[in-house]
């Protein structure tokens, strides 16, 4: 069987897979990081996203031997060592982004790669059609726009402390 | 998905070695419209041949009046390259449109012009552009490229390399999205370059086409109004559950006049 | 540990307390659990609507690598059907015709994506690749794909016992009245409408994974549930006859369900069985294609319906009927959907003397068709709403006046239907004022007349609508043909130091109960929220429970635990009386503090649980040691949830392409435990009510072959295509539950699907539009708006 070597989270793995073996099921499967969600079969709902050197990519849709070599960020790996987590989970916790769960480890992944690729800021507007790949079925979107809204005056330094939601 | 042996080559040529050596192999560059063919089962190759090794593919560079994309360059590097923005702003407008941010992320030119999607978006500013596709073997013009629904020039085994695009005076690019699936209902490119206007329609028909009227119209009057009135026959449109022959061929003349409006 | 914090009780938004897990990675949801030596399932399943099965040829199969088992329907003998839960009678007394619902199909198929045969190997891949090496000998037999189909001389039977594929003809109401207030009518609006067919799409899809421990006879399920308990009855009872003390059923975290995993499926038989039958866990996980057939569909009624008008508008008669779509077999409580569910809420928030519904239920080659958010009372709103609005214009009067000029006063609550039901509570005017306020419907011509300026067509469109939630009482719904009592159970356990651990029957799928229903814990014992913990979702650590649907888990769930903690309150004032050395009665409990009336002497809720487990000084000889409570809630009526929903839309009537730019929602749920908890489920529910009427259907064509079967075809709501929703509440208690709560899980559903198509068609009106069916679809207006008036494109 051939074998990939990849760093997830910081720790390097060297597995064995099949060449069909998709990086979503090497996390899931092989490296026990379930956090990260299957939630269709023609990569559409972004459940699976997380980062391949940096960029928010379906790990659905990606052999895990393309990720050969390569730096992967998933859910499990946001917060600090010391449980802090991230301006964007915490962002949704302020503003009651998520419901069920199921959906949130890749909108979170894929709203910290918007956020990131745009460092002048986005707009109500933007960040509705940014999250073009991700589905939820629960919240309406409303407070996820709401949250990564919020979170990116932290990540761009703009502010110290995330704006609190209005009760 | 059925399983396969999976070879990643370094070069052009061990990239063409290895596929013609296995008529069922299958190169991937993004694959983000092949792996989920592949989860389908809609496909059995033998065995992938993974291009994202291959440096010779990978690049945008100006070459006098033309922008040379390799093959291996990603939807969002197009979309954000300063190079294309300054020589075809339609072409990085186009590009920051496909499927969504983590498509943009790994699919790239090479395999959406090679593969030939009718409601992909690539092909209609390759066909508007009047671009050349460089293979491994020869030069082929986008007139000669597409030919029909995921059919294309190119024969078994030959690579495609990279895609020159003519930079035109003016270009734009409006389409439609299917509401479901998001890919193009319909769309049109527009351009006007030394040689003339080019329009190019994709999403609405079983393959990307030139609308010579429009063309013509254009090349009178370079004005939304000048495409107002040229109406696309809905003959051999398609249809489905979301829309008519009758209302995509209705949606390109609307495309055609906000692509002209949008064109710089 | 006496001092309460009030911002953790009722009315506190506070965070909740699920989050940490489910940002961080650690959600816990089915498919995530492996068990020792597990295998995995892969379902072989129909690719025919309607076939006979001739013969199956399992032996390349079998020899497949990995494969240990496969399974067929002629393995599956002594084993029952998928049971109904609801028995619906005909007009005539007779019982529904209720074919059987095989696990695994026996020698026939009845739509796409029945169960034909399950493999069971070492992986999934393993179990799906001889999965496709099985030969099925199928004999394709015509199919009804549509009702009309169905019910058409001489169709194809989709169960031979059943004449005319007819499930049912039900009705309610007193036809002779009703004929009889038509007659006397000023006017007779006529109107038919389609409510159409929904995939539900959690974005989780189902799964199941079967254990079984041989030296036990031990069964443990893990599913994608919302009522565990339920499955371990019905899986229990009727299919594998497994008595409950042997079967454990897991409902772990659960990625949303909407309706669709309240019922019980047969892949959570089959790999229950399985296990049993390999003595190794098996796992089954849909892929969306799966879901996308198999999962319960909603909605899909066809319906004729007539209202009676006086002069000045009043509605005098309502006449109702339709024909709701089954399906190919009856889901759990498909039969309850469009009669109890649905004809019952036809009165809606209006004095309509008599109301006379017919309905006629309808098997086809289909996926079956269940509850799905709202269920039946979306399809009861939608048609009254649309009704009115249309009523309004052929009488030539506003649209609001007319609600109005309708409504049930707020002083005639409690106020007694036509329709069987009885609301307790309501304020409708109160509701619609503050909508128009908020929405700003008093200027809206201003803002159509600016969006004509930029070549676009803006409408509005109000709802006004009630619906009944926390289904029940038991005595009630067990007369109506329910199979099952509609009570709750919750257990107060708290610990020696003051800490609890609630154990409640409902199921939390994205309702955030570890947080609200702690709230309740909080603002009644005082102990705060951070020491309180919620359990859910798994038969062998709750007692007993109905579980989550029809926004019930506060008002029944959360009633069940008021009455559990009221017994918790009464044993620890005795417990307090004894050691402040007064008479109970004496003793007054208020948030962790127990006092003696009028005193200064008082005993921390602390010290009395300590004495509650270290009894050395205590009442033994009156009450037992410890302070655990169970109660069981059986509700006196439904509860009767409301309010105004307006929506704003502008429509391109160059690409037909609607826009919903402005959504208003004033609810009245009740009281409120958690704001920003209710304010996001409206959220959700408008999401979904403006998805069917803007997005979302299922389609399908002659053949029974499903076209929308993937999020490539059906529409799902992506965040551009959603408006930021405006959310308030207005609340009437409820009367007769003890937190006077209403439930807000379905409003946001119910109420919006009129509302959008009310102002798409408000927008559409310089074209004469009466109706547009769901979903508006771009395509559809631009045939409004060009080829029905053959209109230029510019």
């Amino acid at each position: 069987m051939p074998q990939v070597t990849l760093t997830v989270n910081g720790a390097t793995h060297t597995v064995e897979v099949e060449g069909r073996t998709l990086l979503v099921e090497l996390l899931r499967e092989k490296l026990r990081l379930t956090g990260t969600h299957v939630g269709c079969d023609t990569s559409q709902c972004g459940a699976c996203v997380v980062h391949v050197n940096g960029d928010s990519v379906k790990s659905c849709t990606l052999l895990a031997l393309q990720a050969d070599g390569a730096q992967i960020t998933t859910i499990e790996g946001l917060a600090r060592p010391d449980g802090t987590l991230h301006p964007m989970q915490e962002a949704f916790r302020e503003y009651h982004a998520l419901q069920c769960g199921f959906c949130t480890p890749g909108m979170v992944m894929s709203a910290i790669d918007l956020v990131q690729k745009h460092p002048g800021g986005l707009s109500e507007k933007e960040i509705r059609e940014g999250l073009e790949g991700n589905l939820c079925r629960c919240t309406g979107y409303h407070n996820i726009v709401k949250a990564i809204a919020a979170a990116q005056d932290v990540m761009h330094g703009r502010r110290a402390e995330l704006a609190p939601a209005a009760e | 998905m059925y399983d396969f042996a999976y070879h990643k080559p370094s070069s052009v040529a061990d990239a063409v070695k290895l596929l013609a050596a296995d008529p069922d192999a299958r190169p991937i560059s993004g694959g983000q419209t092949l792996l989920p063919a592949l989860k389908h089962r809609l496909n059995k190759p033998s065995s992938i041949v993974d291009l994202s090794g291959i440096a010779e593919l990978k690049g945008i560079r100006r070459e006098g009046d033309r922008l040379v994309i390799g093959a291996l360059v990603k939807h969002h590097e197009v979309a954000n390259s300063p190079e294309v923005k300054a020589a075809i702003p339609a072409l990085a407008q186009m590009a920051g449109t496909i499927g969504d941010t983590q498509v943009r992320n790994r699919g790239t030119i090479g395999g959406s012009v090679a593969n030939n999607d009718p409601a992909a978006d690539y092909p209609a500013a390759v066909l508007g552009l009047g671009a050349t596709v460089v293979t491994d073997k020869r030069r082929i013009a986008a007139d000669d490229f597409f030919q029909g629904m995921f059919t294309t020039a190119l024969e078994p085994g030959e690579l495609l390399v990279a895609v020159e695009f003519p930079i035109p005076e003016k270009a734009g690019y409006a389409k439609m999205r299917n509401p479901a699936s998001r890919y193009v209902m319909a769309g049109v490119f527009v351009a006007r370059t030394k040689d003339g206007v080019r329009v190019a329609v994709n999403g609405a028909g079983p393959g990307v086409f030139r609308q010579a009227e429009m063309e013509q119209a254009l090349a009178a009057n370079w004005a939304p109004e000048a495409v107002a009135g040229v109406r696309q026959s809905p003959d051999g449109l398609n249809a489905d559950i979301h829309g008519s022959a009758e209302y995509r061929a209705h949606l390109v003349t609307v495309m055609a006049k906000r692509a002209v409006a949008s064109a710089g | 540990m006496n001092v309460v914090a009030p911002f953790e009780g009722i009315g506190a938004s506070v965070k909740r307390k699920e989050d940490l897990r489910f940002l961080s990675g650690r959600g816990q949801y089915t498919d995530d659990i492996d068990r020792p030596g597990q295998t995995y399932a892969c379902i072989l399943r129909s690719p025919h609507a309607h076939a006979l099965i001739r013969g199956i040829d399992l032996a390349a199969a079998k020899a497949m690598p990995g494969v240990v088992a496969i399974f067929t329907g002629a393995d599956m003998t002594g084993i029952g059907g998928l049971p109904c839960g609801w028995q619906i009678h005909n007009k005539d007394g007779s019982p529904m015709a209720e074919p059987p619902h095989p696990v695994l199909a026996q020698g026939k198929v009845r739509h796409v994506g029945d169960s034909v045969a399950v493999v069971i190997a070492g992986t999934r891949a393993q179990a799906r690749d001889a999965a496709e090496a099985i030969e099925v000998d199928y004999e394709v037999l015509p199919a009804v794909a549509t009702m009309e189909a169905a019910l058409g001389a001489g169709a194809p039977r989709v169960h031979d016992g059943v004449e005319g594929n007819l499930c049912y003809d039900w009705h309610i109401g007193d036809p002779a009245v009703n004929a009889a207030a038509f007659r006397g009518a000023h006017k007779v609006v006529e109107f038919d409408l389609v409510n159409n067919r929904l995939i539900p799409n959690a974005m989780e899809p189902r799964a199941a994974v079967g254990d079984y421990d041989p030296t036990t006879g031990d069964y443990t399920l893990y599913t994608t549930s919302q009522n565990p308990h339920v499955i371990r009855l019905l899986m229990g009872a009727f299919v594998l006859q497994l008595p409950e003390h042997k079967l454990r059923v897991v409902a772990p975290d659960v990625g949303g369900g909407f309706g669709s995993k309240i019922f019980h499926y047969a892949e959570e038989a089959i790999v229950t069985w399985a296990a049993g039958k390999l003595a190794r866990p098996v796992k089954w996980t849909a892929d969306r294609t799966e879901s996308f057939i198999t999962d319960a569909h909603g909605r899909d009624h066809v319906t004729k319906a007539r209202l009676a008008l006086d002069k000045d508008g009043r509605f005098l008669a309502l006449h109702v009927r339709t024909l709701a779509n089954m399906g190919a077999y009856l889901s759990t409580f498909s039969t309850s959907v469009p009669t109890y569910l649905y004809a019952t809420l036809l009165a809606g928030v209006y004095t309509t003397p008599t109301v006379y519904a017919e309905v006629k239920a309808v098997f086809t080659n289909t996926t079956p068709v269940d509850a799905y958010r709202g269920a039946g009372r979306p399809e009861a709103t939608f048609l009254l709403e649309r009704l009115v609005d249309v009523a309004a214009r052929e009488m030539g009067m506003d649209r609001v006046e007319i609600r109005r000029r309708n409504f049930i006063p707020a002083d005639a609550y409690p106020y007694q239907t036509p329709v069987a039901l009885q609301y307790d509570s309501g304020d409708h005017v109160a509701t619609l004022d503050e909508a128009l306020k908020v929405a700003q419907w008093d200027s809206f011509e201003a803002r159509r007349a600016e969006a004509k300026t930029r070549g676009k067509l803006r409408g509005i469109g109000i709802s006004t609508y009630l619906e009944a939630c926390g289904i029940a009482p038991s005595a009630v719904v067990g007369a109506l043909g329910a199979r099952a009592g509609l009570y709750e159970v919750g257990t107060i356990r708290v610990h020696p130091t003051g800490s609890v651990t609630v154990l409640t029957g409902t199921h939390s799928h994205g309702q955030g109960h570890e947080t609200t229903l702690a709230q309740l814990v909080t603002d009644r014992l005082g102990v705060p929220l951070a020491q309180v913990d919620i359990v859910h979702g798994d038969t062998a650590k709750i007692p007993f429970g109905m579980g989550t649907y029809g926004s019930r888990s506060l008002a029944v769930g959360g009633s069940a635990m008021v009455k559990a903690m009221d017994k918790i309150v009464a044993k620890a004032r005795k417990i307090a009386a004894h050691l402040l050395e007064a008479s109970v009665e004496d003793v007054e409990f208020d948030r962790g503090t127990f006092r003696v009336a009028g005193t200064d002497r008082t005993k921390s809720w602390g010290e009395i649980c300590l004495t509650a487990y270290v009894p050395h000084n205590y009442p033994i000889e009156e009450i037992e040691p410890g302070l655990e409570e169970t109660a069981f809630y059986d509700p006196k009526n439904f509860t009767y949830p409301g309010g105004c929903h307006i929506c704003e839309v502008e429509i391109d009537p160059e690409t037909g392409h609607v826009d919903v730019v402005n959504f208003t929602a004033v609810d009245d749920v009740g009281r409120v435990i958690n704001p920003m908890i209710v304010e996001g489920q409206v959220q959700g529910g408008v999401a979904q009510g403006i998805g069917q009427a803007l997005l979302e259907t299922a389609v399908y064509d002659e053949n029974g072959q499903l076209l929308s079967a993937s999020f490539m075809d059906y529409q799902m709501p992506r965040a551009g295509d959603l408006p930021p929703v405006s959310v308030a509440t207005h609340a009437t208690l409820c009367t007769h539950n003890p937190l006077g709560v209403k439930g807000c899980g379905e409003v946001g559903a119910i109420g919006s699907p009129p509302a959008v198509i009310n102002a798409v068609v408000d927008a559409l009106k310089e074209f004469g539009v009466r109706h547009i069916e769901m979903p508006a679809t771009p395509a559809k207006i631009w045939n409004i708006i060009h080829a029905d008036h053959k209109l230029a494109a510019e």
